[in-house]
């Protein structure tokens, strides 16, 4: 039992990095229905900047709270005008075309930022320096242990999920998003700026996906310019199994994944992880394409 | 079967025959002989996804998937059970078709982005399965594989999947593929059973690509869980994009294209994918019919006329 919950701890700091890349994925398929196959390219290059900055910062000899906030904040920014930069490049002229020409300009946008940073990075592994000091906590005199950086993970999360409720429930660009995401031509007439509006979510996405990227290079210490690949498709994978388009269920799909490849890597198959989260995509498509918190849209004619 | 078709099997015949006496006389060399058997293998790869993808427009990013089935299957016939050579490729293909069948039946309810991922996940989680396999080799795969394929046995698979392919668009299932194409739920109001043609097209189109992984795997001597991941998928995409969906003779060029570009960039992988990407990028926003496409002219001629789609090769192109 100890075991199982300790696992389940493992599970739910994979699963917010998921989370917060599914996050983006989801509000950018909610709003313009594309797959945004460079989403997880985005948290690589939102990874390194954390990983410049920091070691950056940390040699000017500043605290290392601040190196932590400091540089999760600056990724986030870059980030989000790199996902700008994206849009406005790359997906915006297509908006009138369909969506597989949408879907094949996003999977060359996505090797476009791999390669790139392939030659410009080398294709090597580098160390994530640690930023804060890594400690163990035992839980209620169990054998339960939970890492500083656990915690770490954990408040970053909620923190951003916290923002971004506020920022989609209650301010204008928020309402702006989901007016778009509900009815894109309405909400054109009803004098929404539509562009501006899908910057926007690319920008929040982006900047979520960037301190994922942060997070990751912290709990894994090591980032390279193909580590956006597999966590990309997976938390495409945790956005799909919450419900595409809804921001709850990236949250829980990313967790429900997280914790089901921890719990399968402990049993002893933990070549079989990846494989295991396509095979969840698969199921959840066949069974209940619409996930677990989406709604079922009828197509219309 | 027309002037044109037996024009067509001419022109291929002496492209043969003039590769053939240049291989003998020495003309080539072997570099120039390996891209060739190359070039005839991606052609076989880049039709028979064009059939799922530019014909059907059921978009398929797994065909990597279907290529390791028949690549492994007809490896393992040859090596461990001497199994003739040709029989063996055929095999593979055969087996390949019927993961074609298993995967489409669930899936092909799917549709566009959803049915991308799925196809997306059924080939890794192929790759995910001889990865873990030891009878396969595992990570290292298999290797001593015999070198059977010739240029001649490779122009002539090449040959007959071109032949089948383009007949089976012709044909009233192709057309009924084409419909689904341009609205499933038109054709759908038509009386088309679409999932039938789209398991159909998918069938055929794993059916020539495990054939083609068979005859790649007898060409290069060896194969690995990572030679049939994402990125080769992606390679046959940018054949078929590169050429114009819906061509045939489009993906033949983007193939042959794609395929001097692959040797020509050998020493410099990352250039290769940067420009792989652009070119789909800049394909997508500027010219989506592709090199072969033209989506205005048959736009045009639809509109005006009210003709019927004419589904030959070269005018039609996806949208």
């Amino acid at each position: 039992m100890e075991y199982f919950i300790q696992q389940l701890i493992n599970g739910i700091s994979v699963g917010s990095i998921y989370a917060l890349i599914a996050l983006g994925y989801t509000m950018v398929y909610g709003i313009i229905k594309l797959i945004n196959f460079a989403h997880g390219d985005v948290f690589m290059v939102g990874s390194f900047i954390g990983l410049f900055s920091a070691r950056y910062l940390a040699s000017a000899g500043l605290p290392p709270v601040l190196v932590l906030i400091i540089s999760l904040i600056f990724s986030m920014t870059v980030s989000a005008l790199l996902g700008i930069t994206i849009e406005r490049l790359a997906y915006k002229p297509l908006r009138k075309s369909t969506r597989i020409a949408a879907l094949i300009t996003a999977i060359g946008v996505s090797f476009l930022l791999e390669y790139t940073g392939v030659l410009v990075l080398g294709p090597q592994a580098q160390g994530f320096p640690d930023i804060l000091a890594k400690k163990q906590y035992q839980l209620f005199g169990t054998s339960i242990q939970v890492e500083s950086n656990q915690v770490m993970i954990l408040i970053t999360t909620i923190i951003l999920m916290i923002i971004l409720q506020y920022i989609v429930r209650y301010t204008k660009t928020g309402k702006a998003m989901r007016a778009v995401s509900f009815d894109m031509e309405a909400a054109r007439l009803m004098g929404i700026n539509v562009d501006r509006t899908i910057s926007a979510t690319f920008a929040i996405g982006s900047a979520l996906a960037a301190a994922a990227g942060v997070i990751f290079g912290m709990t894994y210490n090591s980032v390279d310019p193909l580590m956006g690949v597999m966590p990309g498709l997976k938390a495409f994978v945790a956005a799909v199994l919450g419900g595409i388009g809804s921001i709850p269920g990236a949250l829980v799909g990313g967790l429900l994944l997280g914790t089901v490849e921890t719990e399968i890597s402990s049993l002893g198959y933990s070549s079989w992880r990846d494989g295991v989260a396509f095979a969840v995509l698969i199921l959840i498509l066949i069974f209940k394409p619409s996930g677990l918190f989406g709604k079922n849209v009828r197509e219309k004619v | 079967m027309n002037k044109k078709f037996w024009l067509g099997i001419i022109a291929a015949l002496a492209l043969y025959g003039v590769v053939q006496v240049l291989l003998t006389t020495g003309v080539l060399n072997d570099v120039s002989k390996s891209m060739l058997l190359l070039i005839c293998v991606n052609v076989m790869l880049a039709v028979s996804l064009n059939l799922i993808n530019g014909i059907t427009g059921q978009f398929s990013i797994g065909h990597a998937g279907f290529m390791s089935v028949g690549a492994y299957t007809s490896a393992i016939l040859t090596l461990d059970y001497d199994a003739p050579f040709v029989v063996a490729i055929i095999i593979g293909g055969l087996v390949a078709a019927l993961c074609g069948v298993l995967i489409g039946i669930p899936t092909l309810r799917l549709n566009g982005d959803y049915l991308a991922i799925a196809t997306l996940g059924f080939g890794e989680i192929i790759r995910i399965i001889m990865l873990n396999t030891e009878y396969v080799g595992g990570a290292s795969g298999l290797s001593g594989i015999p070198a059977k394929s010739t240029w001649t046995i490779l122009f002539l698979f090449t040959l007959v999947t071109v032949v089948l392919i383009n007949n089976f668009i012709r044909s009233t299932h192709g057309r009924a593929c084409l419909a689904i194409r341009e609205n499933e739920i038109a054709a759908e109001a038509m009386g088309i059973n679409t999932t039938l043609y789209k398991v159909i097209a998918f069938t055929i189109g794993a059916l020539f690509a495990g054939m083609a992984g068979g005859l790649s795997a007898h060409t290069f001597y060896v194969i690995t869980p990572g030679s049939f991941n994402f990125l080769k998928s992606f390679e046959i995409l940018v054949m078929v994009v590169l050429g114009g969906l819906g061509s045939t003779a489009g993906s033949i060029v983007g193939a042959v294209f794609v395929t001097l570009l692959y040797t020509y960039l050998r020493d410099f992988p990352e250039w290769r994918m940067i420009i792989y990407s652009i070119v789909l990028i800049l394909m997508m926003i500027f010219r989506p019919g592709g090199l072969l496409g033209s989506t205005k002219f048959s736009l045009k001629k639809f509109g005006k006329k009210e003709a019927k789609a004419n589904g030959g090769i070269g005018d039609s192109s996806a949208s």
